[in-house]
């Protein structure tokens, strides 16, 4: 909401400075977003006297002009404008000034070997408008030499202030005094609106025609004056909407623009002598169009309130008018309208339209209704002053509506609501100066709030009307006790497991990226997901389409894109939300890995001492049994079992799982169709792990720690080899071997792993170390022999094994 | 006796002289040896008269323990001078990089260290951290929260929208996390203090918009705090979280459907250098908006307003970890550029805590 400071001066009776007046605007709610202080730009520029223009000697379309500045002897300046002529009072910029339009400051110049000493500006160059036609054309009697601005009264400050949708009131000029006058900052000129009696009965009928369905339209009042004479606005409307960046039109168009800026009252005129009978406000019907006053032509609905004549639709009811029945400088009689409209419903319309208006702006927020009329008187007496005529009668369709209503409020409700300790006297007149009233003398008052301020609902409001007014400065800082509660951890279980992770796999080297939530249908497709629940139905850009299923796409893109820059081994990891459907339920906390190129957790990339070479799915089990461990899942329960997604390498690719139906994660390089079908390069090693699958902790009365048993007799270990299989698995020989005496072997290790020359093909050499603990006495070499001899015989039966001699 | 004082020099002379363990071991030898020179005076000792030996016997013995002295000095200088020179050849070149440990390689996001930061700082006022999830009702984030249909402030909410399903509802992207303070209040009974952060959605982007951010939410809901105590807990989060002495604080009246009264808040800074310093300078900085719980939300969630109050603030978590850290483009937090994370990032063994201080 723009403004000048002497229009607000108008309202507003006050000897405050433009920086108080400014700062207490924000310090009441109404936030300042900028003040244009225009005299300061403008101080530069001058009214000057072109004496002569004579052509250019070497271009057809400059004159070489002589200006009286002045300042003492005529300056020679060359321009190109077409309407140069000796005579004329323009605008002169000498050089050393900045030209705000063209973002340069003047110099002393040749133009084609002539030399210039400054420039007569257009209104564009100022920045003023964007009219470049020609320089500035004055009135005769402007005063050589004497800054332009203060004549053309742009030497006034132009205050812009984001208004919140709750205040509809402040979108015009005297609202946002009567703050101010609440707030004690000076005294609001409220003149009394005088009706201007008709002098003839309105000769248009207004009919509301909503038959059935509910009414969009409360009220809608309607005069008209006739033997107007349209034309351009008295200098100070043009000045004052051109300050806020409107541009002038005709008086009739003007007087609605200034109503809508100075009262927040939108008003419509219509041309009589195009509307053809008699007025109907209706819905619209299917298939109805409208060319409208923007140009453009509109489709319109049964939702879409409108003000039909005798010929169709000549209205979009409080968005825009129609460009048939719009007034023009030809315009002898006009009807003005003031109506009040279905906010929601101008909201709806508006959004469907695609159409941001000034009257839209104010009707969605809801107008004053009770304004409704004074409203028309004060846009008569403004027609009548500007363009002369005689008005009718006001026909009045509908009826105003009461908005009046009464709110119990407890005087005592400011304090323990805001805290701020504040008199019945300032409280009430607080209220009473926004203009309330307040009746009753005791604890409990009565306030009923006035018709502008329809977002008065209750108690609260009112706290919030008396804290903005007195000042919320005056709100004492009070200590907030956390009261005697034991001191108690604050974070669920999958908050801890969240930050765990992501600690654990920073630690194990891996950078954490945050990917956007959402990633393209293909992708999504790729991944196991593709549900057409998730697909956002405006999405930002077409790869941010569809909710994700997994982090592997978004990180494996993330990681390519590094790539690209140079950088070729690169681990990011990321821990956040994946989707399964929309359901609350359905979204899971994925903890995923991804390393591409040399990125292994012991050392990446090359090195004097041995390079890394490339990640593979080791990499990623290793990722991932680090988030289940630092996430608290049980370790040495969790299986491992070949295989993965079908977006992973069927061979090298697994999942870890705690029985069949408990899948917690899995592990593996990358699918080449999958490398393919997201175009990047491999290799790529991914793990995924769900932190909310990982079974809960049980709860312990302490935390005590399980007794250490130590053994003071020594562990002994045995090595083996075996042959088996290709297909056997690690796995199985561990588990084999330890299942041979669960009592003494209290550690199998896998040390050794051999296929090649010296093996038959299709089968492979385990090596395990066999750690034995006796817990009674020192073993015998009989014992630990024949405890082997088991190892041996569990391995061979249970794998189809061969000892390697 | 000159003959013992020869001896003794002779003896330490070759002692002296003798360049490696062979040549000492034969001067021992030739000395201390069976027959050696020192063992053969000693043997004399037996066939002396009491008085002789009495007088001998000091001398010879004194010169077996000054011989045997002498040679474990020279053995050992020999052993050490023989150490020296063989480690002088077994160098190697120190300056070779070694590789940094996975712990210095890894990194966290800073949205991840602020969200840990705001943690510490609220668990220690006794807060609890709720979440909600990020596919939401247009219930919980508009409606419960006193959004009325078709109003203007929902459009201040440049929403993401599935598409509706057969019965006409319509699912969002949670624009705020506001809707967990109506999933909060549903589930638990008051007192509640929460501070909910999470991932939000706007579908707007341009340099300052993302069409994903992150937020923080706080809530706090009993029978009598009121807007007194917001502003002491902001003020001391201020005062934590960028870890300075004192913060200037600006409450100004705002508008939120879900508060009332609602404010916005900014905090002085000054911005003259390339970096932004709190508790100085003439700037103000907006950083938050907070009010008092709208009575109509305590109704929604089942709530009388007579009998409970309390207040609620939200901010970006993201715009505060670039205030606090200095990051010019919101845009980057989301690019995964490793450049950008590993300068921006925070070490995985930096876990911010009041003891220890949030960030250093």
């Amino acid at each position: 909401m723009k403004f000048t400071l002497s229009w607000l001066k108008k309202h507003l009776d006050t000897g405050a400075s433009l920086e108080e007046i400014v700062d207490k605007l924000t310090m009441i709610g109404l936030e300042v977003e900028s003040v244009e202080d225009r005299a300061k730009a403008l101080a530069p520029f001058t009214v000057a006297k072109v004496i002569s223009a004579e052509k250019h000697p070497n271009a057809d379309r400059l004159k070489v002009c002589m200006v009286d500045t002045g300042a003492g002897a005529p300056v020679q300046v060359v321009c190109g404008a077409p309407n140069a002529r000796a005579g004329l009072k323009s605008v002169f910029a000498a050089p050393g000034t900045y030209i705000p339009g063209k973002k340069i400051t003047l110099g002393v110049g040749k133009i084609r070997d002539v030399e210039s000493r400054g420039m007569l500006v257009s209104e564009a160059e100022l920045m003023l408008s964007d009219n470049h036609d020609g320089i500035i054309e004055l009135g005769e009697d402007a005063p050589v030499g004497k800054p332009f601005a203060a004549l053309m009264g742009l030497d006034d400050a132009v205050l812009d202030v984001a208004v919140t949708p709750n205040r509809a009131d402040c979108l015009g000029v005297s609202g946002i005094a009567r703050d101010l006058a609440a707030a004690r900052l000076g005294d609001l000129k409220d003149k009394p609106i005088k009706p201007i009696p008709g002098k003839f009965p309105c000769p248009v009928k207004v009919k509301l025609e909503f038959g059935a369905t509910p009414s969009l339209c409360p009220a809608f009042a309607l005069r008209l004056i006739r033997g107007v004479k349209n034309g351009p606005s008295p200098d100070w409307a043009q000045q004052k909407l051109r300050a806020i960046g409107l541009r002038p039109i005709n008086a009739l168009v003007d007087i609605t623009n200034l109503l809508t800026y100075d009262r927040a009252r939108p008003l419509h005129v219509f041309d009589a002598a195009k509307v053809k009978g008699d007025l109907v406000v209706r819905r619209a019907k299917p298939g109805e169009k409208l060319l409208a006053l923007d140009g453009r032509t509109y489709e319109l609905d049964p939702d879409i309130c409108v003000i039909a004549d005798g010929r169709g639709v000549e209205s979009l009811a409080g968005i825009m008018g129609g460009e048939e029945s719009g007034v023009s400088e030809s315009t002898t009689d006009v009807l003005v309208e003031s109506a009040l409209w279905e906010p929601a419903n101008i909201a709806q319309t508006g959004r469907k339209l695609g159409i941001v208006s000034d009257a839209r702006f104010r009707f969605e927020r809801g107008v004053d209704p009770q304004f409704t009329l004074p409203g028309l008187e004060l846009a008569t007496q403004l027609i009548l002053e500007m363009c002369g005529g005689e008005p009718s009668e006001v026909v009045l369709a509908g009826e105003i509506p009461d908005s009046s209503r009464v709110i119990d409020f407890p005087l005592g409700h400011v304090k323990k609501l805001s805290g701020l300790e504040a008199s019945a006297t300032e409280t009430r007149r607080a209220l009473e100066a926004l203009g309330c009233v307040v009746a009753g003398a005791g604890e409990t008052v009565k306030v009923s709030p006035p018709s502008w301020r329809a977002d008065i609902e209750g108690k609260a409001d009112l706290v919030e009307e008396v804290v903005r007014i007195l000042g919320v400065e005056r709100v004492p800082s009070t200590p907030f006790e956390r009261g005697e509660a034991a001191r108690k951890p604050v974070l669920t279980t999958i908050q801890k497991r969240t930050r765990a992770a992501k600690r654990a796999l920073a630690a194990n080297g891996l950078v954490e990226a945050v990917t956007w939530s959402f990633i393209s249908k293909p992708q999504t497709e790729l991944f196991g997901g593709g549900n057409a629940a998730l697909a956002l139905a405006n999405p930002i850009a077409a790869e941010l389409s569809d909710m994700r299923p997994s982090l592997v796409p978004g990180l494996a893109l993330a990681a390519q894109k590094n790539a690209d820059r140079g950088f070729a081994d690169v681990a990011l990891f990321e821990v956040g939300q994946i989707f399964a459907g929309d359901r609350p339920e359905d979204q899971l906390t994925a903890a995923t890995t991804v390393r591409r190129g040399a990125a292994k957790a012991a050392a990446t990339g090359r090195h004097w001492s041995g390079s890394a070479g490339a990640v593979d799915a080791f990499d990623a089990k290793a990722d991932a049994l680090a988030v289940l461990a630092a996430a608290g899942a049980p370790v040495e329960k969790l299986q491992i079992v070949p295989g993965g997604p079908e977006f992973l390498h069927p061979g090298r690719s697994g999942k870890i799982q705690l029985g069949p139906k408990l899948i917690l994660g899995w592990f593996g390089e990358l699918h080449p169709a999958t490398l393919e079908a997201l175009d990047v390069e491999g290799p790529i090693a991914v793990s995924e792990v769900i932190l909310e699958r990982i079974p809960e902790p049980k709860a312990r009365p302490t935390r005590t720690k399980p007794k250490l048993e130590l053994s003071p007799f020594q562990p002994v270990s045995r090595d083996f080899a075996f042959v088996v299989d290709r297909g056997v698995t690690a796995d199985a020989v561990v588990r084999a071997a330890e299942s041979a005496d669960k009592a003494l072997i209290v550690a199998v290790d896998v040390f050794d792993l051999y296929e090649g020359k010296g093996i038959e093909a299709g089968k492979k050499s385990i090596a395990i170390a066999v750690t034995l603990q006796p817990r009674e006495k020192t073993l015998t070499d009989a014992e630990i022999d024949a405890v082997a001899a088991k190892i041996v015989a569990e391995v061979t039966k249970r794998t189809s094994a061969v000892l390697r001699a | 006796m000159s003959d013992l004082k020869k001896l003794e020099a002779e003896l330490l002379g070759a002692v002296a002289a003798a360049g490696d363990e062979a040549a000492l071991e034969a001067v021992r030898v030739a000395a201390l040896g069976k027959k050696g020179s020192v063992s053969e005076l000693l043997k004399t000792l037996g066939a002396m008269t009491p008085v002789e030996r009495k007088e001998k016997g000091p001398l010879i013995n004194g010169l077996k323990d000054k011989v045997t002295e002498a040679i474990t000095a020279r053995r050992d200088a020999l052993r050490k001078a023989a150490m020296r020179q063989q480690l002088a050849a077994d160098t190697v070149d120190v300056t070779l990089p070694v590789r940094a440990a996975p712990a210095e390689r890894g990194r966290i996001h800073p949205v991840s260290q602020v969200i840990d930061e705001i943690t510490a700082i609220f668990a220690d006022m006794g807060f609890a951290v709720a979440e909600g999830p990020d596919i939401e009702t247009d219930f919980y984030n508009f409606t419960a929260l006193n959004f009325p249909p078709d109003h203007p402030a929902r459009d201040m909410h440049d929403t993401f929208f599935f598409n509706p399903k057969p019965d006409g509802e319509r699912l969002l992207l949670r624009t705020h996390t506001s809707p967990v303070q109506i999933r909060t209040m549903q589930a638990q009974k008051p007192p509640i203090k929460v501070v909910i952060p999470g991932r939000t959605y706007r579908c707007d982007s341009d340099q300052t918009h993302t069409p994903m951010f992150h937020q923080v939410e706080g809530l706090v809901i009993d029978k009598s705090s009121h807007l007194g105590h917001l502003k002491w807990i902001l003020a001391e989060f201020c005062k934590a979280f960028f870890e300075v002495d004192d913060v200037k604080m600006r409450f100004r009246p705002s508008f939120f459907p879900f508060t009332e009264p609602s404010m916005e808040v900014d905090i002085q800074c000054d911005r003259s250098g390339g970096e932004v310093r709190f508790g100085e300078g003439n700037d103000w900085l907006e950083i938050l908006g907070c009010g008092m719980v709208h009575p109509n939300v305590l109704r929604n969630v089942g709530l009388d307003p007579d009998e409970y109050q309390g207040f609620a603030w939200g901010m970006g978590i993201d715009r505060i970890a670039m205030l606090k850290y200095g990051m010019p483009d919101l845009r980057a937090f989301f690019e995964a550029d490793v450049r950008w994370l590993r300068h921006y990032g925070f070490r995985p063994l930096d876990f911010p805590t009041l003891a220890g201080g949030l960030s250093i």
